[in-house]
């Protein structure tokens, strides 16, 4: 099918952007990224916004640049230059380990990461690595700027913190250091993930000082994995083949997954467990040959 | 209402190209229906088959699921733009020469996701050309000839040094 009429804006400036989706607020706006999730949802009616805010034409949303110990990425950077850039692959090797598992080339190509965030589609990869990243969020509105902590972000299934008429512009990464994974099960090659799991750790010496994970595909959101987080801290990496299992075992508990054509609840839970061991060990292993 | 439109600025296979177009025109639309280049075609509509798929700035693109207004301003390449005058291109021969087409709903994709991959890579692995084509499906199921045929042309395009790194 093809989209339904709506009308349309590419603004120059941000600020033009935000006062549209304010002015337009009757007509249902959508911000337009790279589209490679909205339109696909138009075409299919499945969306039907009255007004489109195109942000192709702002200048200053696209980029990725150093701030101190944060990797700040411009919210219309593509999939593809993130997966190319070399800058990521030193400072966020969790997120160039993910954005390559994202779709397809030509998807990636398109895509951005704001968009993709901003989608907060609920079997999508970088909500979890935003959240086991610890990053923050930068929203425009009209009263200005504020970020959001990627922990309060995601609300529910397509849903986030932003407001109607905000605009997601940035993403900032705090720099890890140690190890990192990301993990996914999927049906076939490159579709959304059935489960995904986001692993950072730190070691001090041998002794895992700080673990973040996050999980998808078990919960309406991506979630931190806190009570496996807690169960790995101040445990000695040699131990990780026990520790990672009995981590896995613990971050899962609880947890009640909606099942859907993809996966049962319970193999969902399975899965989890299994990836979040995986994610654990190769982390953990990566941290260890690191040091 | 009057039916909105917008003024768009564009070089389809190295022609400039000024349009009016609804802001809900499809790319692929746009191509098909406004420019008479049919060689992109419509399968899935929602960007996961592949046989839409041309270049945008050199970029392999679902035109699909890109609206011809996000093509303004864009350099856009299509099948149609692929041959050099009445001879094929490298890759185009050798689909021919490989039975790299069967019933050949997909080629028009194949070739163009194809020219990126070599465009990117001159010297994939056989992995890689599986793995690069993987965002278009062949439902003749003719992946091993389509990736000899990429192989064979890119070594052809190399020995040609068709192929700027």
């Amino acid at each position: 099918m093809k989209p339904p009429p709506f009308a349309y804006a590419a603004p120059a400036t941000l600020d033009e952007a935000v006062g549209l989706l304010t002015e337009h607020a009757e007509a249902e706006p959508r911000v337009l990224a790279g589209g490679q999730s909205l339109i696909p949802l138009m075409n299919f009616r499945l969306a039907k916004p009255g007004y489109l805010v195109d942000l192709r034409n702002v200048a200053g949303l696209s980029g990725i640049r150093r701030e101190g110990d944060v990797l700040v990425i411009g919210a219309m950077t593509t999939l593809s230059q993130l997966e190319r850039s070399p800058e990521v692959a030193v400072a966020a090797p969790l997120l160039a380990e993910a954005v390559g598992q994202v779709a397809h080339a030509p998807v990636r190509n398109r895509g951005t990461i704001g968009g993709s965030l901003a989608h907060a589609d609920p079997a999508a990869d970088l909500p979890a690595v935003a959240l086991a990243a610890g990053a923050e969020l930068v929203a425009a509105g009209p009263a200005g700027s504020r970020r959001i902590p990627a922990a309060e972000f995601f609300r529910g299934p397509f849903s986030t913190a932003l407001a109607p008429e905000e605009i997601l512009t940035e993403i900032r990464l705090p720099l890890s250091s140690g190890g990192h994974a990301y993990v996914k099960f999927s049906r076939i090659h490159a579709n959304f993930a059935v489960v995904g799991v986001a692993a950072l750790t730190e070691l001090d010496d041998d002794r895992i000082r700080r673990a973040s994970l996050a999980v998808a595909g078990v919960a309406p959101t991506a979630i931190r994995a806190t009570a496996a987080e807690q169960v790995l801290t101040g445990t000695l990496a040699a131990d990780v083949a026990a520790t990672a299992a009995e981590a896995a075992r613990a971050g899962v508990a609880g947890l009640a997954p909606a099942g859907d054509l993809h996966a049962s609840p319970e193999t969902r839970l399975a899965l989890a467990r299994t990836y979040l061991r995986r994610g654990i060990e190769l982390a953990v292993s990566r941290a260890r040959n690191e040091r | 209402m009057a039916t909105d439109t917008r003024t768009i600025s564009l070089t389809v296979n190295g022609q400039p190209v000024v349009a009016e177009v609804e802001p809900r025109r499809l790319l692929v639309d746009f191509l098909r229906e406004d420019l008479g280049l049919v060689g992109a075609h419509i399968g899935c509509e929602h960007g996961v088959c592949g046989t839409c798929t041309v270049l945008l700035n050199g970029a392999s693109t679902h035109s699909c699921i890109t609206l011809a207004v996000q093509a303004d301003g864009a350099d856009i390449s299509t099948v149609e733009g692929l041959a050099d005058g009445g001879e094929l291109h490298p890759l185009q021969d050798e689909f021919s020469a490989k039975q790299g087409l069967q019933c050949g709903y997909c080629t028009p994709g194949m070739l163009m996701r194809a020219r990126e991959i070599l465009t990117r890579n001159p010297d994939p692995s056989p992995a890689e050309v599986r793995e690069a084509i993987a965002s278009n499906l062949c439902r003749c199921t003719g992946y091993q000839f389509i990736t000899e045929a990429v192989l064979a042309a890119a070594a052809r395009m190399r020995a040609t040094r068709e192929v700027v790194p």
